[in-house]
Formats: C-alpha cells, structure tokens, sequence
C-alpha cells in the first residue's frame, strides 16, 4: 500500500493544507508537525504560484506571502526533506502546473522520490491533460492527485477509472475558500466514483467546521481543509502587522476601524511579545516567534477537533 | 493529449470545474459553425450593427511620406464600439444566448473588450459584469463609466499586478462558480481551448474582408500584414486568411515598454519563453521559477504577459514574425498618423503604425502593407497629453 493510501487506513481522514514558505519556510515546518502530531493523516503543501486561478482570497494572501518571503520550488524540497527527518506522515505537493513545468517533470519528480513527496495535485491539470506528467509520476512512484467536480457529469467514470491515491472531490463550485453551507447533492457522484474505482475519496472546498467534516466524511473517506488553517496564519501575520503600525506612525481613523477583528487579536498576543522582550530578544522578531507559536497551539487545537469530529462518523 | 493544439501550444489546462463547461462550449460552437440561421444573424448583427465590412483605406499621404510601399489600413477603429473587439463578443454572446446563458462576464484591459462585451448584453439583454485591474480603471477611467452607461457592473481587481492578467484570473475565478448561467467573454485568442480557435474564427473576418478588398484596388496580395499583438486577437483575425498565402510576410507588433533592456515591457516572444497558464501551453512573461512576470506597455491592451497560442506556433514555425515596439515608438506614430492622416488610433494599434514606417520605406513602390488599426484612440488622449508632459481632464 502506497504511503497515499496509508492515509485512508486508520478511520476517515483529516487532510490539512497550507502553503509552503508562508509566512517563512521555518514556520511551515513548524506547522506541519502541530498537524501531524494533532493526528493529521495527510498534509498537503501548496507549492506557491503567481497567479493561482483556483484559489479564494485567504490562499491567494498566502501565496503572495510565501513569494515575498522568497519561497522557491528547491526550498520547498529542502523542507520535505526536514519534514522526513521527523515524521512518515504522508505529504502531497500540490500547486500549479508552471512551476514543475520550469524545474522540469524528470527533475521534479526525482525530487519528489528522493525527498518523500508521495503526491501532487495540480489544479490546472484536469483528467484531458493528465497525460503531461502521469507517466513520469509513476516511474518515480507519485500519485498525480485526480480530482471531481460537481460539474464532472459523465467524466466522472472515465476520471475515477485511472484515479490513483485518493480522489479530490471538489464539494462545491468557486474558488477554495471556508462556506457557511455545502449543499451539493455529491451521492450521485460518489456512487458514480464507487461504481469503477475503489480508490478513496476525500472532499474539499469550503470544509471548515467539525459539523461539515462528520457530515461529509460520512459520505466518503476524508476531508481536505485548507482556507480555514491558512486563515489562522494569515490572521496573525495582520495581526502583528497591525502591530507595527500602531508602533510607527498614527493610521487614518476610518482604516483603524475597518480592522477591528485584527486589532483585538494584536492585543491578544501583545503579552506573548512583553515575556519575549523581558528575556532580551529583539522586538519585531520576538513578536513574529510569539505569533508563531500561538498558531502552532492553534493548529493543532484545531486539527485535534476535527480529528475527534471524524471519529464520531 | 488536451485538445485545441497548435503543435506544443493551446490545450485545456484549467481546473476541473471547469472542464465540462468548455466541453459545452466547443459542442455549442461546432454546431453554430455549421448552422446557416447562426451565421446569418451574425453576419446581419455584424453588417447592420457593427458598421461591417470595415474599409480598407489607402493612406495615399503617409505613403508619400515614407517613400516605398503602399500603406493601407484596415479601419477595424470605424466599428461600432471603436475596435475590433466588437466582431469576436457578438459572436461569443449570440453563442450564450443560443445555450440559455442569461449572464456574461469579461475581463478587459484598456477598456474596449469590456465596453464591446457591455454593448452586444445591453442589445441582447444580457446581464453583464466586467473584470477590470484597478490600476486600469484607472488609467481608463472613461471606459469604465461608459461600461457602466451601458448597464454593466464593473469590478476593480485589486490582486496581484492589478492589470489585464489578474482580470483574466478574477474572471476565471467567477467563472468557476457560475458556469450554469454565464458565459465567460474572452475577449483575445487565448485561454483554454475552444477559445483560441473560437475567437480566431471570429476576429477572421477581418482578413476575409482585406484580402478580397486588397485584391480589388491592387490586383495582387500585400508583402506585409501587420497587426499589433497583446494576446492577440486582432492580429490572429488579419492574419487568419493570408496564412495559406507564403509571400505574404505576417507581422505581429508586441509591445517592448520602455525598453527590452529593462524589466518594463510586455515583449512575449522576444522575452517570453515556454509555459502554462490562463488555462494554454504558450510564451510568457516569467521568471525562471515560473511565476508569471509583472509586464508594463503604455497600452493597457498590450499589457498581458503572455501570447495566444497560434501565435506561439506561428512563430516557432516561422510563418509570422513578431517584433517589439517602444512606448516612444508607439506614442511618436500615434502623433504621427494624427497628423498625416487625420486619425487618432489607439495606443495599442500604433504599435503596428510604428513597425510600417520603418517597414514601408524598404519595399518597392509598386508593392503594398496593410497594417490593421484596430481601435480607435479617444481612449487614449489624455494618457498620451500626460505621457508628453501636458495635464489635461478627461
């Protein structure tokens, strides 16, 4: 059984996404093993991309985070291979399809092998273009992710019929992004899934509350969240941004308003940096490693939630 | 392998969301190609409507000027709507009424694909919402309310370079999520298949119409074709029936900024190389990374950093060439035809204007180019006051 699979074998999955580098490539590690010790069965990396044309605002934030931390494709290697130092929890790449076209199919799948990565999904390579990284892939052994959508009608088969890994099961139509409700009728689409391949099934898109998870894992194997754990990064990097700015020079009244929510998280974590400042390190910097290890606590709170959601199902 | 292929260019890479949506589409054009009553609405929207057939106007005084070969232009700039855009979004929005789409959204970059696209929805009762980059409205703020006059929505994209790329990327996104009612306009040859093909067919009119109407003043095909090139869809339409005609030389007109030697250009074949994105194989703009280059041009219609994937081909194969042309060269030559001619063209169609007035001076006199002046320029007189140090309202 493929490391992939390993994922699916222990009760109904919680997948985790962020993306690599953002805020730096040190604190994704970090965040990769609050997931993975909280119970993560499969994490997935974003390999960040200019453009990402399948993504809401919250990852949209994290990939232009990621780049102007200078996050590279070989820095994303190097910190698989950290990551494996450490832990055997299954890792998919996922991203766009420009940046592996650049580093090369051949290089980047070696890589892959060499470093541990078991899958990619890209989400600008549906089912008629698959055929540009398939056969490589499974020379190196590397699932290439196949995902379903609402809108796969009768593709569906032919798309589940060659599906390896886990199947992607978009839950709604849009972008990524956290939605109060999913109300997509996707049995239809499952049972079609079912009918050819026996690969597992994991849904994603909008996934976000432990309801949502034991409701649609119910229906399949896995859930796949991704906005809802960047959203806790993104928001304390406003957060200490908004620090700053209070530090420096005075806002306009009208923008200090609009950023409320993240002013009463600044002050939150404020205590963490005043203990960081009395031990003598430096101020910005001490204030980033108290932010930093608030959202490790709260990954992992959050992961272990939704781990106990799925058990129930 | 995808369909829609240019040798290694074109295909469909575009999230699986969207897959059957495209597949719908193609279904949908194949049929309306074939079907006699669609080409006849459409001819009759594009004659009656659009003002079509578009002269073929010989510009006896700048050929005087140059000296060497005669300079026709084809006046896509004398359509309704002020450019060619308006010959690809009748097409594309009587395909969309005919699937029941009641609404349809478009990305634009200067502002004349999305006032085109607002236009053919007001006449067919269309809902309407336009992707615009901020920093254009900005640049195009009249387009903007004259898009608005006409009873579309327009949307400020704030992401990324704020230009022409990310109002594809927003339209997309929108897409993605309303696929069962609307219709997504793509206003160049470029983007996941059908597009490509589909709005080449479209824009080819233009070249049906040059090629019979050089034939009639000349007697013979022109040495040169010449069109400016962003995505490129006015160029693909003045190129599209000379192709199969071997002496005739295609000249495409990117747009080089301020310069190849600076990082300030949207020169796509000259600097670009190969990837993928916007949903096709092609030339961009990037980084070694792969991270699509941020492009700058005077024109907000040339702004794109990437090429629609004919073009691509056409190039690699070498049976069209593209050259770059500076903001200076390009601003120079809209003056230049101002004053000669008497017509004020966009900023993006004196790119074209410009290569001519090198072009024409080194062919015979009994020899002809046709350039396309494909948008009109009252768009652009105040950025061109501003670019010549003069400040003016709009």
């Amino acid at each position: 059984m493929s490391r992939t699979a390993q994922s699916f074998a222990h009760g109904k999955a919680f997948i985790g996404f962020i993306t690599a580098g953002d805020p730096s490539i040190q604190q994704t590690e970090e965040y990769v093993f609050a997931m993975a010790e909280a119970g993560a069965d499969l994490i997935e990396l974003g390999i960040p991309f200019s453009d990402p044309i399948a993504e809401g605002p919250v990852i949209q934030g994290a990939n232009v985070r990621a780049l102007a931390a200078g996050t590279r494709l070989r820095d994303v290697f190097s910190l698989v291979e950290r990551i494996r130092m450490r832990t055997e929890v299954p890792l998919a790449l996922m991203g766009y399809l420009n940046p592996l076209f650049h580093y090369g199919y051949e290089a980047f799948f070696t890589q892959c092998q060499k470093v541990g990565v078991d899958a990619v999904i890209i989400a600008d390579l549906p089912y008629e273009e698959k055929a540009e990284l398939s056969d490589i892939a499974s020379r190196y052994g590397v699932d290439v992710i196949s995902m379903v959508a609402p809108t796969s009608l009768e593709r569906v088969e032919r798309i589940a019929a060659t599906a390896t890994g886990f199947i992607y099961l978009v839950s709604s139509l849009g972008v990524t992004g956290e939605r109060r409700t999913i109300d997509t009728d996707l049995e239809e689409i499952i049972a079609k899934i079912r009918g050819v391949s026996d690969v597992p099934i994991a849904i994603g898109f909008g996934v976000h509350t432990p309801d949502q998870a034991r409701e649609l894992a119910s229906k399949a194997d896995g859930v796949i969240v991704g906005s809802a754990l960047v959203r806790m990064i993104a928001d304390s990097q406003e957060g200490s941004l908004k620090h700053e700015a209070q530090e420096g020079a005075p806002q306009q009244e009208g923008a200090l308003q609009q950023e409320g929510a993240q002013e009463h998280e600044a002050q939150e974590l404020a205590p963490r940096r005043e203990d960081a400042l009395s031990a003598g390190i430096p101020r910005q910097e001490a204030f980033v490693r108290g932010s930093a290890s608030a959202v490790r606590q709260a990954i992992g709170d959050y992961v272990r939630t939704m781990k106990a959601a799925l058990r129930d199902c | 392998m995808g369909k829609g292929r240019f040798g290694d260019f074109g295909g469909q890479y575009i999230p699986e969301i969207l897959m059957s949506e495209l597949i719908g589409l193609e279904e949908a054009y194949e049929k309306a190609k074939q079907d006699k009553h669609f080409q006849e609405e459409l001819k009759g929207l594009l004659n009656s409507y659009a003002g079509r057939p578009s002269r073929l106007y010989y510009a006896a005084k700048m050929t005087q000027d140059l000296g060497g070969a005669k300079v026709y232009l084809k006046r896509e700039d004398l359509n309704h709507t002020g450019s060619h855009k308006i010959n690809n979004v009748l097409g594309q929005c009587l395909l969309a009424k005919r699937r029941g789409k009641t609404r349809v959204i478009a990305e634009t970059g200067a502002g004349q694909h999305g006032v085109a696209t607002a236009t053919a929805a007001a006449l067919m009762g269309l809902e309407c919402e336009v992707f615009m980059g901020r920093e254009d409205t900005i640049r195009q703020a009249l387009n903007v309310y004259r898009m608005e006059l006409l009873g579309a929505r327009v949307h400020a994209v704030t992401s990324g370079t704020q230009t022409l790329k990310d109002a594809v990327n927003e339209a997309m996104r929108e897409w993605a999520g309303c696929m069962a009612d609307t219709h997504y306009v793509l206003g160049s040859v470029m983007g996941p298949h059908p597009f490509p093909i589909m709005v080449r067919d479209f824009q080819a009119v233009i070249s049906a119409e040059a090629r019979e109407q050089i034939l009639e003043s000349e007697g013979r095909l022109p040495a040169a074709v010449v069109a400016c090139v962003g995505g490129g869809s006015n160029a693909a339409g003045m190129f599209h029936h000379f192709i199969a005609d071997e002496d005739v030389r295609l000249i495409g007109c990117e747009a080089a900024g301020l310069g190849l030697d600076t990082e300030h250009h949207a020169a796509t074949v000259a600097a670009g190389r190969i990837g993928v994105f916007h949903g096709m194989k092609s030339l961009f703009c990037q980084d070694a990374d792969g991270q699509i280059a941020p492009v700058y041009s005077i024109s907000a219609g040339l702004d794109y950093p990437g090429i629609g994937p004919e073009h691509a081909y056409l190039h690699k194969t070498g049976r069209a060439s593209y050259v770059p042309v500076t903001d200076e060269e390009a601003v120079n030559a809209f003056e230049y035809l101002a004053q000669t001619e008497g017509i004020i063209c966009a900023i993006e169609s004196a790119h074209a204007v410009a290569h001519v007035m090198q072009l024409a001076p080194r062919l015979g006199c009994e020899e002809s180019v046709i350039v396309c002046l494909s948008g009109r320029g009252d768009k652009d007189v105040a950025a061109i006051a501003r670019y010549q140090g003069r400040k003016i309202d709009e």
